[in-house]
């Protein structure tokens, strides 16, 4: 399954596995943003090395390649933290209290809200909405959901992306 | 005797410890030596509630919540000893915030088990199917068209009209595209039906492929939504099993197969023809219309691109015919609408309910007012490009018409409530925000001018030049919205607008009621 962030360790860059997960959809209809996918879940961000590779498996420009990473949100260009706290900032958790605990985030990780914290362990992404949002404020911890949040229950997701 | 019991397996029970509950019982029960089956179903949408646990009795299912790990041992032992429990809810479908709805599209989504597609067909699923069948490509869409339905993803659009067009078109291949980006804040009634009742939107497609002959669908999950996507796979796996997907559905001469694309995180991919572009592995930018998806959609072939909502509303409309659903609802809002309560909201969750029902009811009968118990202050409905009412709008009935009569939209049925600790200029200003951030870029209103928007905004409340800016911010606004080729530049105006126009105080203008003193 496509996933954008299981909780799973990396393999560090390797052009012959980024062969091989491109090859494992080159053939589908619109193969792109699957190759993509499969590539960061591979190796949790899109080298750029990728890039050129993709463009010739798929006789495609470079630059079209790059565009295509770049539009969207979710493809990184450089490796995450070991985990991946993900609050949600769109209204429904803005309306039960979302906005204090995304302050006290970043507080607690020392970085600001789409930053990796110093040693590598977290990184704090928005999010905007989860469709959690009768149990707001809502959050991801590593593809894990988590709804009602509070500080009490923030702190610990903190505390355990920390280990 | 075994005892059976249901515990949902949806995201949003998740988040709320459903998995904890569902291995504390488990545990509990090893310990009392007692035979459980548990059942992992979708929502009920009482998500006040959950983790709920319903068992099943001789008279029906009886439901107990919200269920914490630590009570597992206590409620083992009531069920078994048939002993009182201070969780007990009573019979399920008792429930009066259950009671009251008219749940059409939701029939199933809480009661069966998403992976089971025996269960699905023991709770009169695939009988649209099999009606749709019998009655062949040209009168299935005069049944969808006579059922009233319109597109539940947020514009609107007559669904039989949108599929007639596809039909009428000879091409060598057509596609039948399901919108399940939802993302719209507020809204979770596409994933719950994914998570809760993933048949129903694959029977919907089918039935879709042989009204307009399509043979390849794609359900375009947002990235946001893993459960629903593996949901989703399973099902397609489970369909394709039974023959319900294939080369010959349900032994008929009709061939359809269908598979789950991810998103990849951009909002404005659920734009339909911007989710298009993404689908062929482009930018998802939004395509100058026309041509219309329907005469030249994925790969420029005949498309209908439908909201998941739409397409699982079918199903029953063609078991109980056109008639029956366009019973329900007020005047060209027919049906039921999937509302979804949400935000600081005491009793939210998802409320099928006939068109017609007023924003008050919704809010202050149904969701209880505030889950903060401070008064309501506004309530955006339709997601963030929808418009924040105050209460003095709470007689609006949810209807296309009405909402839209008073610059409002009901999009995808998202109802978010705030209380009176917001700051209403905060949320105009997170509209353009969230405007620039999301813009494909395509257009300069939309892509400039946001961020122009929260420049100007942040000016206002500063108390700079208050009147000339505020008449820029609307001037701002209006070319917006003439200016802009989507709903994204082109509605952001209407969350600012009513911002302004119902809460000035909020942007430091004298408030109404220090005005009147
Ligand atoms: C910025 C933007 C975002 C949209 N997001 C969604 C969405 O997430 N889901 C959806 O079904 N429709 C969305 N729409 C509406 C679609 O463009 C389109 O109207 C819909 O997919 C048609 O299906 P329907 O007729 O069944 O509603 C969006 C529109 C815009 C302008
Ligand atoms: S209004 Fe915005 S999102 Fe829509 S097409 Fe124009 S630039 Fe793109
Ligand atoms: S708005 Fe936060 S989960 Fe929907």
């Amino acid at each position: 399954m496509q996933q954008a962030h299981s909780n799973r360790v990396h393999a560090p860059w390797d052009k012959d596995i980024a062969i091989a997960c491109i090859r494992a959809h080159r053939d589908r209809e619109g193969p792109l943003l699957p190759i993509l996918h499969a590539l960061q879940e591979e190796f949790g961000y899109i080298d750029e090395a990728a890039e050129l590779l993709i463009a010739e498996a798929l006789n495609i420009s470079r630059a079209e390649v790059h565009g295509v990473v770049t539009f969207y949100h979710d493809f990184r260009r450089r490796p995450a933290g070991r985990h991946v706290l993900k609050l949600c900032r769109a209204e429904a958790c803005q309306a039960a209290g979302g906005d204090v605990l995304a302050s006290h985030a970043e507080a607690r990780l020392g970085v600001a809200m789409g930053n990796t914290s110093a040693d590598g362990g977290v990184s704090l992404e928005p999010v905007y909405c989860l469709g959690l949002c009768a149990t707001a404020p809502s959050a991801m911890l590593d593809g894990r959901p988590v709804g009602r949040l509070d500080q009490e229950r923030l702190d610990a997701l903190l505390t355990e992306a920390r280990q | 005797m075994t005892l059976r019991l249901f515990i949902s397996r949806d995201a949003a029970a998740i988040a709320v410890g459903a998995e904890e509950v569902t291995a504390a019982i488990r545990a509990a029960a090893a310990r009392q030596n007692v035979a459980v089956e548990i059942v992992r179903t979708g929502s009920r949408g009482l998500y006040w509630l959950e983790p709920m646990v319903e068992a099943s009795t001789p008279g029906g299912r009886v439901a107990y919540g919200p269920v914490a790990p630590r009570d597992a041992e206590d409620l083992l032992g009531a069920l078994i000893g048939g002993g009182f429990h201070a969780l007990r809810l009573g019979p399920t479908e008792e429930i009066p915030w259950l009671k009251r709805q008219t749940r059409l599209t939701f029939a199933r989504c809480g009661l069966v088990d998403p992976r089971s597609l025996d269960d699905y067909r023991a709770h009169a699923g695939a009988k649209g199917l099999e009606r749709a069948l019998a009655l062949g490509p040209a009168a299935i869409v005069e049944e969808v068209a006579q059922s009233g339905l319109r597109g539940r993803g947020g514009a609107g659009f007559p669904t039989g009209v949108k599929w007639r067009t596809a039909a009428q078109i000879e091409a060598p291949q057509k596609y039948i595209v399901c919108n399940a980006d939802e993302g719209d804040s507020g809204t979770f009634a596409d994933r719950m039906i994914m998570e809760g009742d993933p048949f129903v939107l694959i029977e919907g497609m089918v039935i879709a492929s042989i009204a307009v002959g399509a043979t390849k669908g794609y359900v375009y999950i947002r990235s946001e939504y893993p459960h629903a996507a593996a949901a989703m796979e399973a099902a397609i796996a489970a369909a394709r099993r039974s023959g319900l997907l294939g080369s010959r559905i349900a032994g008929s001469s009709f061939a359809f197969d269908m598979e789950v694309r991810v998103g990849a995180g951009a909002y404005v991919c659920g734009e339909e023809t911007s989710l298009l572009d993404s689908l062929e592995g482009k930018r998802g930018q939004v395509r100058v219309k026309p041509p219309l998806p329907a005469h030249k959609g994925l790969f420029g072939r005949p498309t209908v691109i439908n909201n998941v909502l739409s397409f699982a509303s079918v199903p029953i409309i063609l078991d109980r015919g056109g008639a029956f659903y366009r019973d329900f609802g007020m005047g060209s809002s027919r049906g039921t609408m999937p509302i979804q309560l949400a935000g600081n909201i005491k009793h939210g969750g998802l409320f099928e309910t006939a068109f017609g029902i007023t924003l008050g009811e919704l809010v202050e009968d149904i969701g209880s007012g505030t889950r903060s118990g401070r008064p309501v202050r506004a309530v955006q409905v339709g997601g963030p490009l929808g418009a924040y009412f105050p209460r003095t709008l709470f007689d609006t009935p949810f209807d296309y018409e009405a909402f839209a009569a008073r610059d409002g939209l009901i999009g995808h049925g998202g109802v978010v409530v705030f209380d009176d600790t917001v700051d209403m200029a905060k949320q105009a200003r997170f509209a353009m925000e969230f405007c620039a951030f999301e813009s494909c870029g395509k257009c300069t209103p939309c892509r400039v001018g946001s961020t122009r928007g929260m420049e100007v905004i942040d000016r206002i409340v500063r108390g700079e030049n208050r009147a000339a800016n505020t008449a820029l911010l609307e001037d701002l606004c209006n070319t917006m919205k003439f200016g802009s080729l989507c709903a994204l530049g082109g509605f952001t105006p209407y969350p600012v607008m009513s911002a302004l126009n119902y809460f000035p105080e909020d942007f430091g203008a004298p408030s109404r009621l220090q005005a009147a003193e």
